[in-house]
């Protein structure tokens, strides 16, 4: 059944544009230079920092079709008539939106690097931290979703509740994108695991919640 | 007699500080049909999803078989071809072809969004065919269709019937057939 559900999702997320993140992404890689200036040095240092920034908020671009146009047309309920737990539900949902931002914003990072004057090592180090960090980024998302699913102005809330959230996942990954930042790695993997262990069991409520 | 499909023994339900009903007894054996009656807000839809598992209830307790649920949602994706969305749900394609056939949708490759109402009731209905539960559990079946439909729901539901299955129905408006009828006062 979950990869019944993952092809499902990933393809309405292809459907729904898989691009639009992606384009965000670079959109913002691309203001920088013209905001801070041409300078070099300045966009180096400052370059893995954007970079995680736009990364946040494209993986919180589709927050609002995730979990709530499903809460809403009953599919979740018709799930849970079959026997699909609700957790099983967020960890799909989970996978499908990982799959559907995370390889096009690796890809994205190669003309990011260019246009932030970041080296070879440099964006290195980055992609890795990115590997590690997005699928945080997308459990994250999933969760937040599911929390905010039938409010009002959902995606604005989203935002509000995913920003203290993010922040150790933020500190350690920008430190692991620079050169000889293995001990950030690390604490960006714990952070990570954590997340991406948690969020299954917070969106499986919330969705439950939702319900009554 | 084999083993009831759907028993709620003494259950109360509670929804937004309300007590809807209380004490409310219930069991369906294999091949029967409840039709469940009372005034809007009586807590019909309420009774529907309790016995679907989707509500907990405020005391007493219910056992179920495996069961399908028609309720006011579609929950078939709008962007697919009516035939691709229900074979989601379906255990295997020939069940889809065959709920299509007993609702007469003749739709299978048009996208869902493009249903009208009658025939997306159709579609949920067939949703509910197309399943192996041997319970279904109809929230106001017959809402938008026209008189043939609703005796192609008739036939269906006779054929689920004799298969076997049971039926609990919440409608205000009477349903073809012989039921069992189930007063909820409001």
């Amino acid at each position: 059944m979950i990869g019944t559900l993952i092809r499902r999702d990933l393809g309405r997320a292809l459907v729904a544009g898989a691009w639009l993140p992606v384009a965000f992404f670079l959109l913002v890689v691309t203001l920088v230079p013209f905001a801070v200036g041409p300078d070099a040095r300045i966009l180096s240092r400052i370059g893995p920092g954007i970079v995680w920034v736009a990364a946040l908020l494209a993986a919180l671009l589709p927050v609002e079709r995730l979990i709530g146009p499903d809460l809403d047309e009953g599919v979740l309920d018709q799930l849970a008539l079959r026997g699909v737990s609700e957790e099983m539900v967020a960890i799909a949902k989970m996978v499908a939106h990982w799959a559907a931002f995370a390889p096009l914003l690796l890809l994205a990072c190669f003309p990011a690097a260019a246009l932030l004057s970041m080296d070879g090592e440099q964006l290195g180090a980055t992609l890795i931290a990115l590997l590690v960090g997005t699928p945080a980024l997308a459990a994250l998302t999933v969760a937040v979703a599911s929390l905010t699913a039938g409010l009002p102005r959902a995606a604005s809330l989203a935002g509000m509740l995913v920003l203290p959230l993010a922040v150790p996942l933020l500190i350690f990954g920008v430190g692991a994108s620079s050169a000889g930042g293995v001990g950030a790695l690390k604490l960006e993997a714990a952070v990570a695991l954590l997340l991406v262990a948690g969020s299954p069991f917070v969106a499986g409520a919330a969705i439950r919640a939702a319900r009554t | 007699m084999s083993a009831a499909l759907l028993a709620m023994e003494g259950v109360a339900c509670l929804r937004g500080g309300r007590l809807l009903f209380e004490g409310l007894d219930l069991a369906l054996a294999p091949g029967e049909a409840v039709h469940v009656i009372g005034p809007n807000g009586c807590g019909k839809s309420s009774l529907i999803r309790l016995a679907a598992g989707l509500l907990e209830p405020a005391a007493g307790t219910i056992a179920r078989a495996a069961c399908a649920l028609a309720d006011e949602r579609l929950a078939l994706d709008r962007e697919m071809p009516l035939g691709k969305a229900l074979d989601f749900w379906a255990p295997d394609r020939s069940r889809t072809s065959d709920a299509l056939e007993a609702m007469e949708l003749d739709l299978a490759a048009v996208p869902v969004r493009l249903l009208s109402t009658g025939q997306r009731q159709r579609a949920k209905l067939a949703r509910v065919i197309a399943s192996d539960a041997r319970l279904w559990l109809l929230d106001e079946p017959v809402n938008g269709l026209d008189a043939r439909s609703v005796g192609l729901l008739d036939a269906a539901i006779g054929t689920h019937r004799e298969a076997g299955g049971a039926v609990l129905a919440a409608s205000h408006v009477p349903l073809g057939g012989k039921w069992r009828r189930q007063e909820l006062a409001s």
